[in-house]
């Protein structure tokens, strides 16, 4: 499998992850009166799963640098 | 409280600071030296997806639901895993085909209609409208705010006053303001570096600024975070927004709000803009798509904290949560704090208003005005760049005035969230078309187009319609009972679905029509060649990457030129071309006819300034002959084709790769065969030439340790060591002639030779052998000459080697060997049998072997060096012929060797 494939398929993967926890049901068994560690349950899991799915994101984008492939844009306002 | 001319003096120069940066950074990419291009500029100009909504009214929405206001930040989290694939393609799609805005995007793909872009711009102007006027309504309410705090009573009372009102000033200084920043002069790139450097630092402000106002708030107010939620549970107004039950609609809200942001952060025109159009280098997204997701959960983390402390701090419910960010430092006296943390709101609206305004009026322009224009008027030869910045400037005006009509009649009866919320469900109309259009070829126009208007007149009827009824523009029971009282078409129910909120509502019904139709239509519609190009040509980005050229007809240089001219200004569009001309080596002083390429170029330039639509229209206005080559069609479109003969020569390339892995196994069998043989012989040689050596040696031994032995015997032995040093002679003999023969080294002396000669003298030379073994020998050859090209020693070698062999195994007194000449199958055959033991069928094919000895039937001892008949295939084989045996075990043998004749 090519490396560009790969990495779209992780990506999916996580997204797919994502949206799994951040919706119902799973999103239900957090959502109670109860304080953890001086905040609410709710509010922990949420904050605590956003931070992970950014370093998530960051290890499988930056995990393996590809080709370079950026297109030049044809032309620039500076002069050549 | 600040005296008021404090407060503007300080906006006014947060503006100018503003304008200064923007023309700082203009400045330097004039230069080449470009600030915005590094992945932390692209992320904090992304960030201008958090506006004075996120400000001011994350908070308000924090404190009625809760976690009501997470789903607007956690959906762009979520799209920004897909950025690295989803966004690159289409800021390469962007790049390549110079697009200027979301609606010229979906001109483009759907066969560069002018349709199409004209009905997204629609949509964008009027989907806009709740969200402008939402940041209206939160500068001057923080303008007021600040003016007036802590009487509520003259903010309530400023709201309902033309004069007083501050929105309209607002709006019209943000016009100005917009004016001046993005339509200054019309640009031949369709990028606006000053305005991205400008708006990544007012994403740095706002961000400071919250990020202030959440720290005193929590930390000096409050004693943290923990001594805030510690009050949570305790009363019931605060202990329910622990739950995510408070959120009207529940979990299906949430989800909704989740998919609506998702799309927003992707397709509101804003978005795309600095998104796509802005980005610098599609590298710089694999960065971005992780710190933008980190900024918003730092702009958010003080959010509930906030809302919190204005619930404790302001429990009579009479200060607006909406201002709670504001209200809570200017309570305690902190009006410097406060002023900061204004100017954070001011820059979060400006912001947004700015980046909205350009990309609207630019769409405005391009995809609305201007195709009409360029229809109506006959004004093909007018100077069209200061038409095309009166028509940018009068665009920002409207759209301003549009968001603040809203604001004025409707928007008082809303809270900012649900503001923002209608323009997100409009621009959520946008995805189906932009991503079925990015990755399936065979969405069509029409298709595109009739899921564009569905959608859009589904969320005008639930949404919009809605709104204006709620603030008494059209009859409460309009959303009672349905128009002309038809229950099934209340806007909030339609056809009867009661079981979602507005929102949710809308985003269902809107989105199953739009994606519903495009799809469905696709189906069954037939695209034209135009569509299908650009199709490919979108869908296949990465491999045409612009190299295809469509255009066939010819056009002259100088008519280019002008035409460009006209739109980007005549020193643009002659720089374009000087430097066109230097990366291409083409000298346009002698060329006068444009090539396909140079016209490619010239369309694109004008795209980036006009949109493709109207360049399209533009371009063929001057270019003579057919517009699209036949060939560069067949190109795009044939991709089946093409595809299938890559296919092909792939399978041929992997049959060859077979092919030759195949041989070389083979060769490699053979090598590693006949270095076993090597080695296998190496060993035979040495082991044959132990033998004699160790008899030679023991016997001198004997003689030599035995003087006294007597002198028979000691003669026996003598002869011994004589016969086995003859036999060692020859042994060394046989082989070095063996090895000149393998290695071609051998020296033949060819010749015309009579081959019965040769068979009597071979008899003579043995016929001692046959005697001594009383061995009958008969010769049965022809009494004429039998004359063949050969080396005559040589045969007579082969066929003494064979007699002597016969006499060898022929049993004595019994033997009988016969030497036979004939012709049989055009060849010369010469046969020697004897009537010994016979050689087993196995072994017929081994004896022609190097030292593969006949083993004696009788006493089981081999005789002979081993390498005579190998010797003997060599020279036979060399004269083109063959030699064998036929033989069975008690029937003798026949050793048959044929010359060609």
């Amino acid at each position: 499998m090519s490396p560009v494939r790969r990495k779209i398929q992780r990506l999916l993967m996580l997204f797919a992850f994502g949206c799994l926890a951040l919706n119902y049901p799973l999103l239900a068994l957090f959502s109670k009166r109860v304080i953890w560690y001086g905040i609410p349950l709710l509010y922990l899991y949420l904050f605590v799963l956003w931070i992970l799915f950014i370093v998530f994101i960051a290890i499988v984008t930056e995990r393996k640098k590809l080709p370079r492939t950026s297109f030049p844009p044809i032309f620039s306002r500076k002069s050549q | 409280m600040l005296p008021e001319w404090v407060i503007l003096l300080v906006s006014l120069c947060y503006l100018g600071t503003l304008f200064a940066i923007a023309y700082y950074a203009d400045w330097r990419s004039d230069r080449g030296r470009s600030v915005i291009s590094n992945p932390y500029i692209y992320t904090l100009s992304i960030a201008v997806y958090c506006t004075a909504w996120t400000f001011y009214g994350s908070v308000g929405r924090a404190a009625e639901t809760g976690i009501g206001f997470m789903p607007i930040y956690l959906g762009p989290t979520l799209m920004a895993a897909l950025w690295w694939f989803l966004l690159r393609k289409m800021i390469r799609i962007a790049k390549v085909y110079r697009i200027t805005s979301i609606a010229d995007f979906l001109a483009s793909r759907y066969g560069k209609s002018s349709l199409i872009g004209g009905l997204v711009t629609i949509i964008a102007v009027v989907g806009i409208m709740p969200y402008i006027s939402l940041q209206l309504k939160a500068v001057s309410t923080s303008y007021t705010v600040m003016l007036h705090y802590p009487d509520l009573a003259m903010i309530e009372e400023h709201k309902t006053s033309l004069w007083n009102d501050n929105a309209f000033s607002v709006a019209m200084l943000m016009a100005a303001f917009s004016i001046l920043f993005g339509t200054r002069h019309i640009d031949a790139t369709e990028r606006h570096e000053g305005m991205v450097a400008a708006i990544a630092f007012e994403s740095v402000v706002k961000l400071l600024a919250f990020s202030a106002a959440g720290i005193f708030i929590t930390f000096i107010m409050f004693d943290g975070p923990a001594d805030l939620f510690d009050w949570v549970p305790r009363y019931p107004e605060t202990s329910r927004l622990m739950e995510l039950e408070v959120l009207p609609g529940g979990y299906t809200n949430w989800f909704t709000l989740i998919f609506l942001s998702m799309m927003a952060i992707m397709f509101l025109p804003r978005q795309f803009q600095v998104l796509v159009v802005e980005n610098v280098n599609e590298e710089h997204v694999r960065k971005a798509a992780w710190l933008f997701p980190l900024y918003l959960l730092a702009i958010n983390i003080f959010v509930l904290p906030i809302a919190f402390a204005g619930m404790l701090m302001f429990p009579e419910g009479r200060v607006p949560p909406d201002i709670f960010v504001l209200a809570l430092p200017l309570t305690e006296g902190q009006n410097i704090l406060a002023l900061f943390i204004y100017l954070g709101g001011l820059s979060a609206a400006t912001g947004m208003v700015i980046v909205a305004t350009i990309a609207l009026s630019t769409m405005v322009c391009n995809d609305l005005v201007m195709p009409v224009l360029l229809r109506l008027l006959s004004i093909q030869q007018v100077d069209l760049s200061r038409v095309l910045l009166f028509i940018r400037r009068c665009s920002i005006v409207a759209v301003l005035l549009l968001g603040y009509l809203y604001y004025r009649f409707i928007g008082e009866s809303y809270t900012l969230v649900t503001m923002g919320l209608v323009s997100f469900a409009a621009a959520a109309q946008f995805s189906p078309a932009i991503l079925f259009g990015v990755f399936w070829k065979d969405a069509s126009r029409r298709a595109a187009i009739s899921g564009l208007l569905a959608g859009f007149l589904v969320w005008f009827y639930t949404l919009l319609l809605p709104s204006f009824a709620r603030s008494g523009w059209l009859p409460d029971n309009f959303l009672e009972h349905g128009p002309f009282g038809i229950e099934l078409l209340r806007p909030y129910q339609l056809f009867g679905l009661n079981m979602f909120d507005p929102i949710t509502h809308s985003v269902f019904w809107s989105i199953l029509v739009n994606a519903g139709l495009l799809v469905s239509i696709s189906m069954f519609d037939r695209q034209n060649t135009m569509d299908r190009i650009q199709a490919s040509l979108f869908v296949d980005v990465y491999r045409h990457s612009g190299d295809t050229h469509l255009w066939r007809g010819k056009a002259m240089i100088t008519e280019l030129k002008g035409l460009l001219a006209r739109f980007i200004g005549p020193t643009q569009s002659e720089r374009a071309f000087v430097n066109y001309s230097k990366s291409h080596n083409i000298d346009f002083s002698k060329n006068m006819q444009a090539d396909a390429e140079l016209v490619e170029f010239a369309e694109r330039l004008l795209s980036g300034a006009i949109g493709a639509a109207s360049a399209r229209v533009m371009i063929s206005s001057v270019v003579e002959g057919e517009e699209i080559s036949p060939e560069g069609v067949m190109k795009i479109i044939d991709e089946a084709s093409q595809i299938l003969e890559y296919s092909h020569q792939l399978e041929e390339k992997s049959i060859e790769l077979e092919a030759a892995t195949k041989e070389l196994q083979e060769a490699n069998i053979r090598l590693k065969e006949l270095d076993r043989l090597k080695d296998e012989f190496v060993s035979t040689v040495s082991h044959e030439l132990r033998t004699p050596l160790t008899s030679v040696r023991a016997f001198s031994e004997i003689l030599h340790d035995n003087a006294d032995m007597g002198q028979q015997e000691r003669q026996k032995y003598l002869d011994i060591m004589v016969k086995e040093t003859e036999r060692l002679t020859r042994l060394i003999n046989e082989v070095l002639d063996l090895a000149k023969i393998e290695s071609g080294r051998a020296d033949w002396y060819m010749e015309n030779i009579d081959l019965t000669e040769v068979l009597r003298e071979a008899v003579a030379a043995t016929s001692q052998l046959f005697l001594e073994r009383s061995v009958a020998i008969i010769e049965m050859t022809p009494t004429f000459p039998v004359t063949v090209f050969a080396d005559r020693d040589r045969i007579i070698q082969v066929v003494i080697n064979l007699l002597s062999n016969a006499a060898k195994f022929s049993p004595p007194a019994t033997g009988r060997v016969t030497v036979r000449l004939y012709f049989k199958e055009k060849e010369i055959r010469v046969e020697v049998a004897d009537n010994g033991p016979g050689i087993h069928r196995d072994e017929q094919q081994k004896i022609f072997e190097k030292f593969k000895q006949i083993t004696d039937l009788r006493n089981g001892k081999p005789k002979g060096t081993g390498l005579g008949l190998a010797i003997c295939r060599r020279i036979i084989e060399y004269h083109n012929g063959n030699i064998w045996v036929e033989s069975a075990p008690g029937e003798g043998s026949k050793f048959i060797f044929s010359l060609p004749d």
